[in-house]
């Protein structure tokens, strides 16, 4: 294929989702077992990647640690895509106040930086995966309903639209029959930028406490619960924090791969 | 001129009438009873029905609402649940910590990104262009935590030459407390100078295409007035945009960051304020925030149209 980067990219996020899938039958060691010979032990032969200060082996954790994430993000990308879609169409299609409305209130959120909204929401109704999907997906919709909002405005006024219309198809079959399978691509790609801001999100969420809870093994809560020792023990966080750059580096590629491969 | 200013100051006050509604909504509505969200589980009824009552919660939600946001344009922030006293001066100093840490951070990135977009601009297309907006994209999306920890593994922990933490000591200098800041402000600067570096670069090439840098070019002007006075001006109109949605973000988004690094900013703030349920720390903070965004993107229309006539006549 032309785009080696779209390879690349889901050579990674494969790579990561086998581990999320088979992750307890991949580690070479416990995850959550104890090796009392060996404390905060540097990479060896016994430990690749070195043990954590509870004695577990950091390779063991790296592993598994891609499950939670790999869950919570994209469950909360497809919430927000697939609101967001509706309510893009939704305004795109039936223009006037109602966009204006909508519109108006969707700079208003745009106006404060994402984490502090889901700070504030999940410091109301509590975190949990459940809420933090919730919270994610939330905020995620009017961010992709601005996008398919716009590719719904450049669809309406076309020929097609008109001919649906004459023929007496009503404004919902317009919209989900007729527009929405042209607007696909544009709101696919979409998703998967919003797939690499996802992990983003809850990877730094989860780094402060917001996220995934423990005892996962997370990334996000493994580098926070290491990075005190950072200064005598660095493989303690640097392997998690390769892994979550990786995570999101391949998303990205995909995203890149896919928006070319549709010629957007 | 002084209609358009008018009439931009007029929506941004729109847009955070309604952002306030949202936040207040955020901190009352959401927890649904707020003295349980704020004494746990465990408490006794009564005492959570006392909680509500002293902090004004139990009225219905316009009238907290108006008293809330009356008091809010007069200064008065309301009253924290956690230390019992106005917020309005803790807000007060975060937001001095955050405009000196947003300060340095934009100084920092506003120069690097657009001379890397007009450099790789001048060069579209070649392998060394491609290789700078890679660069800058993936840099933008490597999370500030990671970009943190290496960046302290670097400079703090094996080269020793920053310190690990934005806590500078008492009455320490200016030139001090810049050292201190240099570390967190770094992962901020790495995740927009590609942000920067685009706009920039596609401003630079549109301009570079156009009509007006063709004529001054066959009229026979020096290559650099060419840049200076046809190019750049024209390409760094977009640029001044974008850079005001940047300030909103530096001064209120490095929650990670300024968690990470132990400094006192609004996003440590607000860190600290949703950890203890602070709500009407937490949206004072916010809706501060909010006010900064607005004011920086006023700032940025102003700016835009001064260099830019077209704009403020509405005509483009």
């Amino acid at each position: 294929m032309r785009s080696p980067a779209l390879w690349v990219g889901l050579a990674i996020l494969l790579f990561w989702i086998a581990c999320a899938l088979l992750g307890s039958r991949m580690t070479p060691l416990d995850p959550y077992a104890d090796d009392l010979l060996a404390t905060l032990a540097p990479p060896s032969m016994a430990h690749w990647f070195g043990t954590d200060q509870l004695w577990r082996d950091v390779l063991s954790r790296v592993i598994i640690g891609a499950r939670d994430i790999l869950i919570v993000a994209p469950l909360a990308t497809a919430l927000g895509s697939v609101l967001g879609t509706v309510l893009g169409l939704l305004i795109g299609y039936a223009r006037g106040a109602a966009d204006d409305i909508v519109s108006r209130v969707i700079e208003a959120l745009q106006a404060l930086p994402l984490v502090i909204v889901a700070l504030m929401a999940l410091a109301a109704v509590g975190t949990s995966n459940a809420t933090v999907v919730l919270v994610i997906g939330f905020v995620f919709t009017p961010l992709i309903a601005r996008t398919v909002r716009a590719a719904t405005l450049n669809e309406v006024d076309l020929d097609y639209v008109a001919a649906a219309r004459l023929r007496g198809d009503g404004a919902l079959a317009i919209m989900f029959i007729e527009i929405l399978p042209n607007v696909l691509p544009v709101a696919l790609v979409e998703m998967t930028v919003r797939l690499g801001y996802a992990i983003f999100f809850v990877a730094s969420l989860s780094f402060i406490g917001f996220g995934i809870q423990p005892p996962s093994a997370d990334w996000g809560i493994a580098i926070a619960e290491n990075y005190s020792l950072i200064g005598s023990y660095w493989w303690t966080v640097l392997f998690d924090a390769a892994a979550t750059a990786s995570l999101i580096i391949g998303v990205n590629l995909v995203a890149d791969g896919l928006q070319g491969l549709f010629e957007l | 001129m002084l209609k358009f200013l008018m009439k931009r100051a007029l929506l941004s006050l729109i847009t955070l009438a309604i952002l306030s509604i949202f936040v207040f909504l955020g901190g009352q509505l959401l927890p649904g009873d707020v003295g349980r969200a704020v004494l746990g589980p465990l408490a006794d009824a009564r005492s959570v029905a006392a909680f509500n009552h002293q902090m004004g919660v139990d009225r219905a939600l316009p009238i907290q609402y108006w008293d809330w946001i009356s008091h809010f344009v007069t200064g008065d922030m309301g009253r924290s649940f956690s230390f019992r006293a106005p917020v309005a001066p803790f807000v007060a100093d975060a937001l001095i910590n955050s405009l000196k840490l947003a300060a340095l951070a934009f100084v920092l990135v506003v120069p690097l990104g657009i001379a890397g977009g007009v450099w790789a601009a001048l060069r579209a297309g070649r392998w060394s262009d491609r290789s700078l907006v890679l660069l800058g994209q993936s840099l933008g999306i490597v999370p500030e935590f990671i970009s943190s920890i290496v960046l302290i593994l670097i400079f703090g922990v094996w080269l020793r030459w920053l310190p690990m933490s934005a806590d500078w000591p008492e009455g320490a200098g200016a030139l001090t407390q810049i050292r201190y800041l240099i570390l967190p402000a770094l992962p901020p600067v790495l995740i927009f100078f590609g942000y920067i570096a685009r706009v920039a670069r596609v401003g630079t090439i549109e301009a570079l295409n156009a009509d007006y840098t063709r004529t001054a070019i066959l009229k026979g002007l020096p290559w650099s007035t060419v840049l200076r006075r046809h190019v750049l001006r024209n390409a760094l109109l977009p640029t001044i945009t974008v850079t005001a949605s940047l300030i909103g973000y530096l001064v209120g988004g490095l929650v990670v960051v300024e968690t990470l690094f132990h400094y006192r900013g609004m996003g440590g703030l607000i860190y600290s304020a949703a950890k203890a349920k602070d709500f009407p720390m937490l949206e004072a903070a916010v809706l501060t925030v909010g006010a900064v965004y607005a004011l920086a993107s006023l700032l940025a229309d102003l700016l835009s149209s001064t260099l830019n006539p077209r704009i403020r006549s509405g005509r483009t």
